[in-house]
């Protein structure tokens, strides 16, 4: 069991298929339009958020400390969640992958004979494809969020996870839902276009027998689940249908109410550079007895899918302390070119680049964590200050080594290794590590040089060859110093 | 082995790293009020006005006398023909005697009237339990008296919040509520946080008012007599 069998093979992406996304998103000029202006302006408006660059720093360091030290006493905490959620009258379920947690939900949603589920936002639902395990239940699960309900009309998956369909223009949207919203004319007004949305949705809300939704901070000692949200979808999907499923990774709990207001402060300025937002929902218990509205059961899914594989590992367990706020995919240079399907993986941009190996496993993933610069532009913005740049550094060291003494190997360790960059890179050490073959060596390539191929495979596609100097910089120094 | 014994398992095997000591949150804030100014019940007033409206919530100023008065005239203006309100509430019998066209109780369990709460109920009038100024945000605390979907499901939500219950902070206004103490008092079975109409900007990052709950937010601000 130490070995934990809890990747996803259900969105299995070869890692070879990753580069070849990348180069037909960064072709798509559309595409790098719509994110460049959307992560400009919400780059903008997170800056506006913090003026103060001292005041920042010590809110980043406290809600740094509150994360850490969750994640430093997180079996008992959880164990403590479940026992005050139990005593509030919420019913605590675990799973260690993305299969169980279906199976939950679909058990739950069979024992009340639902038809339909709406969905609040979670991106802890897109991580186990339940839709998909509802559709194949027989059940309609429902987006509510208006932008998953745009992306899921459309047979897509969210792009980004605060902003869902932020590849879309509403020309695109007009049309999408003139085509499939039943009795919807072509409209590219904004306020008509949600309009629409409302009133599909407002039907949905009032028909399903279970809302869905996830969790942004789950309280241990009072046995509150959080959740953020501007729509009222998410209230929606918790308050009006008689049964309410929240479903949340193991990492979001915290020990005391008072550890909210910090991460709460720093979660809505970091996305989308608001104070706080429309709503800020603390669930603490299903409708009570003489209550005339709520829902009648309320339960929690607690869902592993790897991250105990993030949290064996001391260095690696940083990447636990996420709120999810999607600053790093906002500010980085990748995914604003590239978007967020070019990844693949639930969670795009530098976030996903370090939880997806966990998730998914190496073999599957052992690209995204190249897919950067090292700019360290994500790091810098982290409200929890996750150290995105060594984690990404460690990942790629993990995909193509064993792993370190005493270290359990990651799922898929060493997936990237290959025989030809073992063996250059055993020449190179060889080179470098003896004085008289070096010299030889660089002798030969300054004298040989002419034979220097112009076409060198993918270097060459946007840059000119590589092409050794006429003579060594030894011998170049030696003629300099003889000179003066 | 239960796939929560395993996950407990696979937690406390791992190595304990640094020792964590707790945050002291309180004290971060206590330290942070000290380097700020001082505030007072009108300057409170005033950021929670100016923050609220930037949400788009409506402010109408009122007093203990007229306040009821106020609500009926702006049902009309509003073209309001149903309000929705707690018979059991703390304001019902002043709502009751305001003359108020359409009051409408909200007196059973909502599964007797979904579709008519959903397609046949123009505003909701609740009580609030205090607001936060510097995010300019209710909090209001739903029970058996003022039900969860007062706030949510009408397309209007009126408001009543007493100036007097202004806080700074989200943090002090745990405080002042009792959920954040040494001896917290037991959380509501839902307790919320509203800061204006609910909107979203999903299409084209262009913010749009009443995405699914209220399109419009109107806070009855009662100062004291002569206040206004």
């Amino acid at each position: 069991m130490n070995a934990p069998e809890n990747t996803q093979t259900l969105s299995f992406i070869p890692a070879s298929e990753f580069k070849q996304r990348t180069t037909e998103a960064v072709a798509d000029a559309h595409l790098r339009q719509s994110f460049r202006s959307a992560m400009d302006f919400l780059m903008a408006k997170r800056a506006a958020q913090f003026p103060d660059a001292d005041a920042l720093e010590a809110q980043r360091a406290l809600a740094e400390h509150i994360r850490r030290y969750s994640l430093s006493r997180l079996p008992e905490l959880l164990e403590k969640l479940e026992r005050q959620l139990t005593a509030n009258g919420i019913q605590v379920h675990w799973a260690e992958n993305a299969e169980q947690a279906n199976a939950i939900i679909v058990g739950i949603a069979q024992k009340h004979s639902a038809e339909l589920m709406v969905k609040g936002k979670s991106m802890v639902s897109e991580e186990t494809e339940l839709n998909h395990a509802m559709e194949a239940a027989g059940i309609a699960a429902l987006e509510s969020d208006m932008g998953e309900y745009i992306v899921q009309l459309d047979g897509e998956k969210p792009s980004h996870i605060i902003m869902p369909a932020i590849h879309k223009t509403k020309q695109q949207i007009a049309r999408l839902f003139a085509e499939k919203v039943p009795g919807a004319s072509y409209t590219e007004s904004v306020d008509e276009l949600i309009g629409i949305g409302r009133a599909v949705l407002r039907e949905k809300f009032m028909a399903a027998e279970i809302g869905l939704s996830g969790v942004n901070f789950a309280v241990a000692e009072t046995g509150t689940l959080c959740l953020v949200e501007n729509e009222g979808n998410g209230r929606m999907c918790t308050t009006v249908p008689d049964v309410h499923i929240a479903i949340t990774g193991i990492e979001k709990v915290v020990e005391k109410l008072e550890h909210v207001p910090p991460l709460l402060n720093l979660l809505t300025r970091s996305a989308t550079g608001q104070i706080i937002t429309t709503y800020f929902n603390m669930i603490s218990r299903p409708r009570q007895p003489g209550e005339l509205d709520g829902p009648k059961e309320v339960h929690l899914v607690l869902l592993d899918n790897g991250r105990t594989q993030a949290y064996a590992d001391e260095q690696m367990r940083a990447t636990l302390q996420c709120i999810r706020c999607g600053a790093c995919m906002n500010h980085c240079p990748v995914y604003t070119r590239i978007g967020g399907h070019a990844y693949g993986t639930t969670y795009p941009g530098p976030i996903g680049e370090i939880i997806s190996p966990h998730m998914m496993g190496l073999a599957a993933t052992h690209a995204l964590p190249t897919a950067s610069t090292l700019c360290g532009a994500c790091g810098e913005v982290c409200p929890v200050k996750i150290p995105i740049p060594d984690l990404l550094i460690r990942l790629r060291a993990e995909a193509t080594h064993d792993a370190r003494p005493g270290h359990a190997p990651l799922v898929g360790q060493g997936a990237a290794r290959s025989a030809l960059m073992d063996f250059v890179w055993a020449g190179w050490a060889a080179l470098y590590s003896r004085p008289a073959l070096y010299r030889a060596f660089v002798w030969l390539a300054t004298r040989f040089r002419f034979l220097t191929p112009p076409m060198q495979s993918g270097w060459t596609v946007s840059r000119t060859p590589l092409k050794p100097a006429p003579r060594t910089l030894r011998e170049q120094l030696a003629g300099r110093h003889l000179k003066t | 082995m239960s796939a929560r014994d395993s996950i407990l398992r696979r937690l406390r095997a791992a190595p304990p790293g640094q020792l964590v000591l707790p945050p002291d949150v309180p004290a971060f804030y206590a330290a942070v009020r000290e380097q700020a100014p001082a505030t007072d019940r009108a300057a409170r007033i005033e950021l929670f006005c100016e923050r609220m409206s930037f949400w788009r919530g409506e402010i109408v100023r009122v007093t203990p006398g007229n306040w009821a008065e106020t609500l009926r005239v702006l049902c009309v203006t509003k073209g309001v023909n149903s309000l929705l309100y707690g018979p059991r509430g703390p304001h019902a019998a002043t709502l009751e005697a305001a003359g108020i066209k359409g009051l409408k109780p909200y007196d059973r369990p909502v599964d007797e009237w979904k579709p008519e709460l959903f397609r046949d109920t123009d505003a909701g009038f609740t009580s609030t339990r205090g607001g936060i100024a510097e995010t300019g945000t209710l909090v209001v605390w739903p029970d058996d008296k003022e039900p969860r979907l007062m706030s949510l499901v009408p397309p209007i939500h009126f408001a009543l919040l007493d100036a007097n219950a202004i806080c700074d902070t989200p943090f002090e206004a745990m405080s002042a509520q009792g959920w954040i103490s040494d001896k917290p008092v037991a959380m509501p079975s839902n307790a919320l946080f509203i800061s204006g109409p609910s909107k979203t900007a999903d299409i084209q990052i262009t913010l749009a008012y009443g995405a699914h709950g209220p399109k419009e937010l109107v806070i009855l601000l009662l100062l004291g007599e002569g206040e206004s």
